[in-house]
Parts: structure tokens; C-alpha cells; sequence
């Protein structure tokens, strides 16, 4: 992934306390198939998330997205689906860890979830911290992602990044 | 530098460290089960290691959808048995011989006060009764323990819980961990240490400091941590299979916030659907019908636990429109009721007594709910869909209170019963 372009995409909007039963229900984790796992993504708070989703459209949540289990499925579901990012007021923190360790791009701007409706467009320029709302004219900031996680995501992941540093001494 | 704070620095091989650094640290132990297990091993294969870090400090026990429940999850725990063969994984645990992980983890003395352990499973947090550092990650993480042997962690604030009071009657660690996630929120503790104190640790019991350390999770935080004292002491002496150290917190450690509970000023706790956050005192819950009652889990499946439901239970019988259902978390505890006349008692009483799995708490197999069904449950979560059908509902209680609603039928208290 790179931090350089700028994604767009229309957004799918989500209220607090997001969980990880919903974004993936257990009943389908007798698999990790990237592909069976995107068919039920977000099946039990929006059972038309997963057949109209488009490439490239952005999950939008309030706090405290992906709260409960370490299934790392989740962002695996998410990512899958087609989605491209997700942007939330607050992540549970394994889902953030998993997020990242995945490759799936998330990114805090509590600023600018509220506004945000489903089926507004909204282009990221994850470089820069700036979410430009295009359906409503608004432009919002956000924190860019700290160092040490870009660092991650430039290496491809955790497993590349670990692979690297084992190998270097 | 607080408990959490001091177990990193240990690990990292520091003098001290701050919250928000990142560290690399030496895990202890790591450990998955059988639905994160498979996606760690397939990344761990990527790095084309021949061997694991360390073969006796992994730990891989197929709990969540076993004995298994269909053709996937048989494939699944295939993939982690053969793992283990290939790599001389020490503790495997195979059905017949295994528990919920997080209960067969420290009562096996795998698990050991000063540890550092992280786990592909939210509810690693529970170790944090020992005194140990714990959390749950993801399976790419556990890929990359398995083979370095350490882990990334942003050092967390700790929220500083202190505890004073006896507890009444009936009002157990459940009791208490719910009515703290009732005040403070589902993400109350977000990224947080949550560290207990005072004096009213005294008197809890270990199988309740577990429960409360396994539902941190519960409030967002990265983990929970008991002071080690002589409940510690004498649980670990006797089955720790590693030599432990014990870390005591600086007394000039600095805390983010600090709240205070009244143990004595509480009743028992319910929390309503969907999150563990809405909360009521037993006395506020109103009629709540009921159809299924679960006791079990990582969360209330300890030995304590059953003798609580059974004490309720012992000469009276489960309603006549409601399921209940047992779950031992470990073979051990499964014989030890057995020993105590308790699952006499519980099927006496008319209730299904299992084989340990985590089956129900997370709709897996063993108890699932019907649309419109609603369950009281020992369990940590009551999110939706959680037990089954969207549509149907958990309660989240302790195992005397969901005991006393099996026989009511509706949601009520043990002092509620003829």
C-alpha cells in the first residue's frame, strides 16, 4: 500500500461501538477464505453492505470500531469486501493492531465522521491527514498515521517487517 | 513505573519505560486456538522458518468450535494438530484432554506471576489476575511471535481501579467487573492498563480476580492486573511450571485517572443487550422472560463458578421453558464437579452438563439461540447476534444469578427462590 494516493470512494455509514460479531459473525469463522469471509461482511448490522459495496468505498463509524474479539478475520472481511478504508471517531485496540499488521488502512478523524452520510463521496489523502467530504463541500484534517505504523505498512505488513528486522541482526 | 509499566521494561530490557513508547518485547508464552490458530500458521509458514522460537512456549488449544462441530472447524483443527506435530509444539491440547484456554492456561502453571504473554484471542487478558501482563492480538501477530519470540507494544496508561468493602452475599467478581464497564463504558479504558487496589482485593477470590481481568477486554483495555499477595502466592505455588518473579508497583507510579469501588455498596449486575455496558442492579432488571441459561466460559467456568450455580440449584428444578446448560472449562474442573457431587446436581435439576468448549458464548454450537430467543448467560458478551440469530438476546450475569433464573424462568436473584 502507498501513502501517496489519494483514495475516493462513497461511504457506508456505521454508528458506535461496531463490533467484530457483526463485521464478521462467528457462525462463519470455520473459515479464513478472504473471499467466503467478504461475502457476510457487516452481515448482522447491514445484511446489503456485502453484495452493494464498491471498490474502493470507505467504512465511517463513530467510537470505538471493532470492539470485541482479536478475530483477525475482521479487517481480513473488511479488506476483501472491496472496501479500502475504514474511518471511525476511535479503533478498539486489536482491531487496530490487526488493521494494520493486515494492510487494511484505518485512520482516526473524529472531526469528521459525524457529517458523514452513507453515499457521500470522499476522497483521503492518507500523506497529507485530509479527508475532503466532495458530496457536501467539506474538507477535515486528521492526524497522519504515527510513524512506527507507516513504518509497518511500508515494510508490507508485520510479517515482512519482522522477517527484515530478524535477517538485518 | 506501575505494574504493566514495569512487566514491559522487564521484557524489553529496559530500566524503565513511559506510556505511548513502543517497545519490542520477549513473550513468555504465545498462544491461539482454533479459529485464529489456522491464519497464524499460514503466515507463519510464509517466513519459511524451520523451527518455532521456542517449542515449549507456544501454546495451542482447540477450544472454540470443538469437539468439532462441522466438517471447516475438523479441517481447522486438523491444520493446528499437524502444525504441532511438524514443530514439537509442547502444549497442544487435544479434546479429552484440553479446556477453555484461558482457564487450562494457569491452572496448568503455564502461566506464571511476572509473565509476559500475548495470545490471538481478546480474552488473554485474563493472566492479568496472576500478576502477569497479558493481551490478546491478532493471528498475524501470533505468526510473528511464534517466530521471534517478541512482540511490538505501545506502552499503555494505566487506569488505576481501587477496590474497598467486603462483598455482600451473591455479588461476586462478575458483580464487580460489570458495574465497573457500567460506569465506565465499553471503551472506558480504551488502550489502557485497567490496575486494581485497596483493600478490598483481599477479598476476592483468584477464579474471581480471573474473571474480572478476562472481561478488561470488555472496556476497551489492553489489559488487567491484580496486585500479587498470598491468594497469588498460593495459587501459583504447586502448578507454576517456570520459575516466577514477583513485580510490585513503584510507590510513586503514575497513574492516568484513578476511580474508586465500594465492594460492599453493590448488589449482583445484569447487563442488557447488546453491550456489556448496559447495566442494571438485579433489583432494577423488571420481568425478563428467559429461554436459555448458560454457565461457562473463559469467563465463569471455573470450578467457584459451578459450585455457585449449584448451591442455587441443589433440590430444585429448571423451569419448564428454559434450556440450561453447563460448561466446565477444563477436563479437570469437569471431574473435580464430579467429585463434588455437583454435576449430580445440575442434572438432577434437569440442565445439560458438556464437555468443556467455548460453544455458546460466541454462537458457535452447543446452545444457540432461535430468532426472538433470549438467553441469561455467564458469558462476556451479549453484542448482537452473539449467541445466534441477530434477533435473539443475551444477558450477561453472574452463575448464582443466572442459576436462580433458570428456575424462575425470568431473570431474579437467589433470594428470589421458595
Amino acid at each position: 500500500m502507498s501513502f501517496r494516493e489519494v483514495m475516493r470512494g462513497k461511504a457506508w455509514k456505521y454508528g458506535d461501538d461496531v463490533d467484530t460479531d457483526v463485521i464478521i459473525p462467528a457462525r462463519y469463522l470455520n473459515s479464513s477464505d478472504p473471499t467466503e469471509l467478504a461475502r457476510h461482511c457487516m452481515e448482522d448490522i447491514d445484511a446489503a453492505f456485502a453484495s452493494r459495496v464498491t471498490p474502493g468505498d470507505f467504512i465511517v463509524a463513530g467510537k470505538n470500531f471493532g470492539c470485541g474479539s482479536s478475530r483477525e478475520h475482521a479487517p481480513i472481511a473488511i479488506k476483501a469486501s472491496g472496501a479500502s478504508a475504514v474511518v471511525a471517531r476511535t479503533f478498539a485496540r486489536i482491531f487496530y493492531r490487526n488493521a494494520f499488521n493486515m494492510g487494511l488502512p484505518i485512520f482516526e478523524a473524529p472531526d469528521a465522521v459525524d457529517e458523514i452520510e452513507t453515499g457521500d463521496r470522499l476522497a483521503v489523502d492518507m500523506e497529507r491527514g485530509s479527508l475532503r467530504n466532495e458530496t457536501k463541500g467539506t474538507e477535515y484534517r486528521f492526524t497522519p498515521i504515527p510513524p512506527f505504523m507507516r513504518e509497518l505498512v511500508s515494510a508490507g505488513g508485520l510479517l515482512n517487517y519482522i522477517a527484515k528486522r530478524k535477517k538485518g541482526g | 513505573m506501575t505494574l504493566t509499566e514495569k512487566i514491559l521494561a522487564r521484557h524489553a530490557g529496559r530500566d524503565a519505560v513511559a506510556p505511548g513508547e513502543l517497545i519490542l518485547a520477549k513473550v513468555d508464552l504465545a498462544l491461539g486456538n482454533d479459529v485464529t490458530s489456522p491464519i497464524a500458521i499460514q503466515a507463519f509458514r510464509t517466513f519459511g522458518a524451520a523451527e518455532v522460537f521456542d517449542r515449549e512456549r507456544i501454546a495451542l488449544v482447540p477450544d472454540h468450535f470443538t469437539p468439532n462441530k462441522d466438517i471447516k472447524s475438523a479441517e481447522q483443527v486438523k491444520m493446528m494438530r499437524e502444525f504441532a506435530k511438524e514443530f514439537g509444539v509442547v502444549n497442544y491440547f487435544e479434546i479429552g484432554r484440553m479446556g477453555i484456554e484461558h482457564v487450562l492456561l494457569p491452572d496448568e502453571g503455564l502461566v506464571v506471576p511476572g509473565d509476559l504473554v500475548i495470545g490471538a484471542d481478546s480474552h488473554t487478558c485474563t493472566y492479568g489476575a496472576l500478576c502477569a501482563f497479558s493481551t490478546g492480538v491478532g493471528s498475524t501477530d501470533l505468526a510473528g511471535a511464534m517466530y521471534s519470540g517478541e512482540v511490538w507494544l505501545k506502552v499503555p496508561e494505566t487506569l488505576r481501579i481501587v477496590l474497598s468493602g467486603r462483598p455482600a452475599k451473591w455479588v461476586e467478581g462478575k458483580d464487580v467487573i460489570l458495574h465497573i464497564i457500567g460506569e465506565i463504558g465499553v471503551d472506558g479504558a480504551l488502550y489502557r492498563a485497567m490496575e486494581y487496589a485497596g483493600n478490598g482485593i483481599a477479598h476476592l477470590p483468584m477464579a474471581w480476580r480471573f474473571t474480572m481481568a478476562n472481561m478488561s477486554i470488555e472496556a476497551g483495555a489492553k489489559n488487567g492486573i491484580f496486585p500479587f499477595d498470598g491468594a497469588t502466592k498460593a495459587y501459583s505455588d504447586g502448578r507454576a511450571k517456570r520459575k516466577y518473579e514477583v513485580v510490585t508497583a513503584d510507590p510513586g507510579a503514575r497513574y492516568a485517572d484513578e476511580i474508586s469501588v465500594d465492594l460492599s455498596a453493590l448488589e449482583p449486575v445484569v447487563a442488557f443487550p447488546h453491550l456489556p455496558e448496559n447495566t442494571r442492579p438485579l433489583s432494577a432488571v423488571g420481568d425478563v422472560l428467559i429461554d436459555q441459561v448458560v454457565v461457562g466460559s473463559c469467563t465463569n467456568g471455573r470450578i467457584e463458578d459451578l459450585r455457585s450455580a449449584a448451591a442455587v440449584l441443589r433440590g430444585r428444578k429448571v423451569h419448564d421453558g428454559v434450556r440450561m446448560i453447563i460448561l466446565p472449562a477444563t477436563q479437570e474442573i469437569f471431574l473435580q464437579a464430579m467429585r463434588e457431587g455437583l454435576m449430580e446436581t445440575f442434572v438432577e435439576a434437569g440442565a445439560a452438563f458438556s464437555t468443556p468448549t467455548c460453544g455458546p458464548c460466541l454462537g458457535g454450537h452447543m446452545g444457540i439461540l432461535a430468532r426472538g430467543e433470549r438467553a441469561i448467560s455467564t458469558t462476556n458478551r451479549n453484542f448482537v447476534g452473539r449467541m445466534g440469530h441477530p434477533e435473539s438476546e443475551v444477558y450477561l450475569s453472574n452463575p448464582a444469578v443466572a442459576a436462580a433464573s433458570a428456575v424462575l424462568g425470568r431473570i431474579g436473584g437467589p433470594d428470589e427462590l421458595p
